[in-house]
């Protein structure tokens, strides 16, 4: 009875219950694990955390229902001109931006990418980026800036008329 | 999305966001962004609004276009859009999406050419909204014709159905998309009148490069707002639709063609 008891702390020891949390449970938000089983670590997605303090709703909730708050404001965008939803996926992507190596953030092609952190792990694919942006747009250039550059007389005229 | 314009016909309009909407507007004044009004010690409404949002009951979103203006050699409005949504023409004519295009007339007896851009028209009986078998073609209350690329299953019919063959099919994985203008495989895409800017109180990227230029070709405007100015030129000047034998209404109209 006794050497059973070991036993049985000696297997919590090792595992410390890591066997039997959830993923979304076990990784806080700078995708450490609690626990510290090293173990898991490697197994377990490693989340990288976002900018700013927090996320539009607790971090619990947006894990179990992102997409069906992104699926109803696409609606209200596509559909309503709403350009001021709550659920933006832009902001999304602004917000959960991972920079790479030369610093730049990187797409969804890359493994480390937040949304494929966990979307890997749960073996879901992701259909947003199919035609969506999955990194921000960073210096976004007006179509404008673009036609002046490449037309000096246009430059110069524009520069004329603002002045 | 019935499309009825009309005021007198006995349509209602069930959509309650647009109800929503339009006295949002008018609480705001279309200038604040957000509005939070306290009723009672934790209780608050909160309006988030001041974008000129599009999809007003009464708006009908045009083009004018002024072919005497348009300059032959001229590919301003080409390349702005070009820049604006990320599209591009890689040398592959069949394949290549394209939004808008230059398009050259001459008479043949006179020599007399004239050069004019032509993109999606926004009808208001638009076909590819008929034929759409997945009601990802659609139009908004505004009068611009979309594409819902969520509903889109890249059938096509809509291109074939377009009498000014202003639609695209994007047969290549792409990345690195504007992050205001989604676009990807295995839809079909058009000229969107830069639903992103006009949401938000802007211009097509189109019409801010035509007048950059200085050939000031092109006007944006509300048509059913009298005082505007496109609908005053287009109450005062002779201007014709493309195809108006078809009857589709569109909200792209055309000077001296």
């Amino acid at each position: 009875m006794k050497f059973g008891l070991k036993i049985l702390a000696l297997f919590l020891a090792i595992f410390g219950g890591g066997l039997i949390v959830l993923p979304g449970q076990v990784a806080n938000a700078e995708g450490q694990n609690f626990n510290g089983s090293a173990l898991l670590a490697g197994v377990l997605p490693n989340i990288p955390k976002g900018k700013g303090n927090s996320c539009i709703a607790p971090t619990d909730f947006m894990r179990r229902n992102h997409m069906n708050l992104l699926k109803h404001d696409r609606d209200e965008t596509v559909h309503f001109g709403n350009r001021q939803v709550k659920a933006s996926l832009k902001e999304c992507v602004a917000c959960h931006a991972v920079n790479g190596a030369n610093n730049t953030p990187i797409t969804v092609e890359d493994p480390k990418h937040f949304c494929r952190a966990c979307h890997d792990y749960v073996a879901v694919k992701i259909d947003c980026f199919e035609c969506h942006a999955s990194r921000p747009g960073g210096t976004l250039k007006s179509s404008l800036d673009k036609v002046l550059m490449e037309n000096k007389a246009l430059a110069a005229y524009a520069k004329g008329s603002e002045e | 999305m019935s499309g009825c314009d009309k005021s007198n016909c006995g349509c209602v309009n069930t959509n309650p966001t647009d109800l929503l909407s339009s006295s949002r507007r008018n609480f705001l004044g279309g200038a604040a962004a957000v509005a939070t009004l306290t009723l009672a010690p934790g209780i608050t409404i909160t309006a988030f609004g001041g974008s000129a949002k599009a999809s007003g009951h009464h708006a009908r979103w045009g083009l004018l276009v002024d072919v005497n203006k348009c300059k032959k050699d001229c590919n301003a409005c080409v390349t702005a859009c070009s820049t604006e949504h990320g599209w591009e023409d890689t040398g592959h004519p069949l394949t290549d999406a394209q939004w808008i295009r230059k398009v050259t007339l001459k008479d043949k007896k006179s020599g007399f050419e004239q050069s004019l851009p032509v993109m999606c028209q926004h009808c208001a009986e638009p076909p590819c909204v008929d034929v759409c078998p997945t009601a990802a073609s659609f139009r908004r209350d505004d009068g611009i014709v979309l594409v819902d690329k969520h509903l889109c299953i890249g059938c096509r019919y809509c291109i074939m159905a377009c009498p000014y063959q202003a639609r695209s099919f994007i047969h290549e994985p792409l990345i690195d998309q504007k992050e205001y203008s989604p676009r990807g495989k295995g839809t079909v895409e058009s000229c969107n009148l830069c639903v992103h800017r006009v949401d938000v109180g802007g211009t097509p990227a189109c019409v801010e490069a035509c007048s950059a230029t200085g050939n000031g070709a092109m006007l944006f405007g509300n048509l059913n707002d009298p005082d505007s100015e496109i609908s005053k030129r287009v109450a005062e000047y002779p201007s014709t639709q493309i195809r108006a034998d078809l009857g589709l209404d569109p909200g792209v109209r055309y000077e001296n063609l």
